[in-house]
């Protein structure tokens, strides 16, 4: 199958201007301002099924149907914060198919009436970024971007904002913060976004790939799009493959493809020919899978991983083999939220520092089962107390990892 | 000198991202200026970016002190930062940094003699499929170095120590 997004991998030199203009790029773009009425572009956006790419699945269209139209001016702002452990295709997509992610954005910020965008990139991306910047003056030049565009009164500025190392600012109202030039804490929700977000003004944010999914919707239909992957998941996702598999990377599949499939058809399956253990399908945010082969033949999307306990998010798979100690892992995921919390809520703040201590006696070996019982507590504690999501992915790997591999703790551990 | 001063074209450039009246916003990409010289930004620096927009220097000093990408003490020219998180470790991250240390013969958080390295750790870089891999933190921005072994690791500082050489 031809790809809908990564459609650099099908067409050389995709990221030049003349050759994404020759293979049909802005023909979408040119049809919302030119063609349709902005709410007509959110009904199809709506109808299509797409959902948030950026891993709450939250319906995208529906989400741009929120924006307050009492209060101006409307901004629309790109989360490529892209900061999970185990996520890396928003950078695949920026840096090989910029345009088509620029073109949805430009849709999207067209749909609700934004005649200015920001694209937040976490600090990293730094080449990222003047990339873009590079692709933006391109458009603005061609007369894509800017003022009378495609003749007509729509103005439209896209800039680029750089993170500079947080992975809070992936949450979508820290990311308003950091953007308005304070210290990424989350808010207080409510107020969402579209009525209360950047500088107080009603604000659509959605993650990269959201975006490029968008042009072409408009272009193909909402049928075309919604007759691909599953009932309750439309369309296509990228799935970023990486841990101990032999051929980690991004595939772009359609939703409902299975864990084994992505793992051994398309990931080419285990190192060394070694069995998988447990799947992480969330980055380190993930509740722990047990695998078996009914696991394996789970189709991925949202509502199946449920069944089989844990979340599809971001669809970051990483993939544990036998000879990895949960203990080791969840001693991992704990070292990320503990440096990554952004101490706004003590139950995250403090309940990170506890359980950082707690896994890293245990994993050195000088821990008693009391102390893994113990740090389940403290997981538990945490869960439901805090502003933002962070506070309970931390506990994630924890509570399914001590509850799902006992036998990982009690080897590890004194009477 | 002032930052006006010294970059007028990239502090105009910075400026007109944002509205005049949320000039605030420009905060992080003017540190990353301030940064650019020294690898740190300097008390003078964030007096400086506090009155060119109306902040207070402990405005400035908070997200000086929240991001990790900004630092306020002098380190090595180049800051190596080897990604260890969980993707990176599955991949051989932690026994790549280990002989790295013990090849450049310092410890995470030190620096080469020289001056020209420090050697760092940090969370997720989201190159996990390209793991052992590492960023540099440098006057020339930030850079990624994927598909790493520490051979190619040495490689890369010994040209980094050519580049110096031919600068001075």
């Amino acid at each position: 199958m031809e790809h809908i997004l990564l459609r650099h991998r099908d067409i050389p030199d995709f990221n030049k201007l003349n050759v994404y203009k020759k293979n049909g790029g802005f023909a979408a773009f040119k049809k919302a301002v030119t063609k349709m009425e902005p709410t007509e572009v959110t009904a199809e956006v709506t109808k299509s099924g797409l959902r948030g790419r950026g891993g709450a699945g939250f319906p995208t269209g529906m989400k741009w149907s929120f924006i307050d139209k009492t209060n101006w001016p409307h901004y629309v702002v790109a989360n490529a914060d892209e900061s999970e452990p185990g996520t890396f295709k928003d950078r695949e997509i920026m840096e090989s198919n910029p345009f088509q992610f620029l073109e949805g954005l430009a849709i999207a910020s067209y749909a609700v009436g934004a005649n200015v965008a920001y694209i937040y990139l976490r600090g990293e991306f730094w080449q990222v970024a003047a990339f873009l910047d590079e692709k933006i003056a391109e458009m603005e030049e061609a007369g894509i971007l800017g003022d009378s565009i495609f003749g007509t009164d729509y103005s439209l500025k896209i800039y680029t904002h750089l993170g500079a190392g947080a992975y809070i600012c992936g949450e979508e109202t820290a990311l308003l913060e950091s953007l308005e030039g304070k210290r990424g804490q989350p808010r207080v929700r409510p107020p969402f976004p579209p009525s209360y977000g950047l500088y107080g003004k009603p604000t659509i944010i959605n993650n990269v790939e959201t975006f490029t999914n968008v042009p072409p919707i408009l272009s193909n239909g909402a049928d075309w799009y919604k007759s691909i992957g599953t009932a309750d998941s439309a369309g296509v996702k990228i799935f970023s493959l990486s841990g101990r598999v032999r051929k980690p990377g991004n595939y772009e599949l359609p939703f409902g493809t299975t864990f084994r499939q992505l793992i051994y058809e398309h990931g080419m399956g285990v190192q060394d020919g070694r069995s998988v253990k447990a799947i992480m399908p969330a980055g380190a945010s993930s509740s722990l899978i047990v695998v078996d082969d009914k696991v394996l033949d789970t189709p991925m999307d949202y509502s199946s991983v449920r069944t089989v306990g844990s979340d599809l998010g971001s669809a970051s798979v990483i993939v544990l083999d036998d000879t990895v100690d949960i203990d080791w892992v969840i001693n991992k995921t704990i070292h990320f939220f503990k440096h990554e919390s952004c101490g706004k809520c003590t139950p995250c703040r403090e309940g990170n520092y506890w359980m950082r201590n707690l896994t890293d006696r245990i994993h050195e070996g000088k821990g008693s089962g009391d102390d893994v019982k113990l740090l389940l507590n403290v997981a538990k504690q945490m869960q439901g107390k805090c502003l933002c999501a962070l506070g309970e992915f931390s506990t994630m790997a924890v509570v399914t990892g001590i509850e799902r591999f006992p036998q990982d703790f009690k080897k590890k551990t004194k009477a | 000198m002032s930052l006006e001063k010294k970059y007028p074209k990239e502090v105009k450039q910075i400026l007109a991202k944002y509205p005049p009246e949320h000039k605030r916003s420009a905060v992080m990409p003017l540190l990353y200026l301030a940064q650019r010289e020294e690898g740190y930004v300097n008390k003078d620096a964030m007096k400086d970016i506090a009155s060119l927009l109306d902040i207070t220097e402990t405005d400035v000093a908070s997200i000086v002190g929240f991001y990790t990408l900004y630092h306020d003490k002098k380190a090595g020219k180049y800051r190596m930062q080897v990604c260890t998180d969980l993707p990176c470790a599955l991949r051989g991250a932690d026994e790549f940094l280990n002989n790295l240390c013990g090849n450049l013969g310092i410890k995470v958080g030190e620096t080469t003699e020289d001056g020209l390295v420090t050697l760092e750790e940090v969370m997720c870089l989201a190159s996990c499929d390209r793991a052992p891999m590492f960023q540099t933190q440098g006057p020339d921005g930030i850079k990624y170095h994927e598909y790493m072994t520490v051979d190619r690791t040495m490689e890369l500082i010994e040209a980094l120590k050519q580049t110096e050489k031919e600068a001075k």
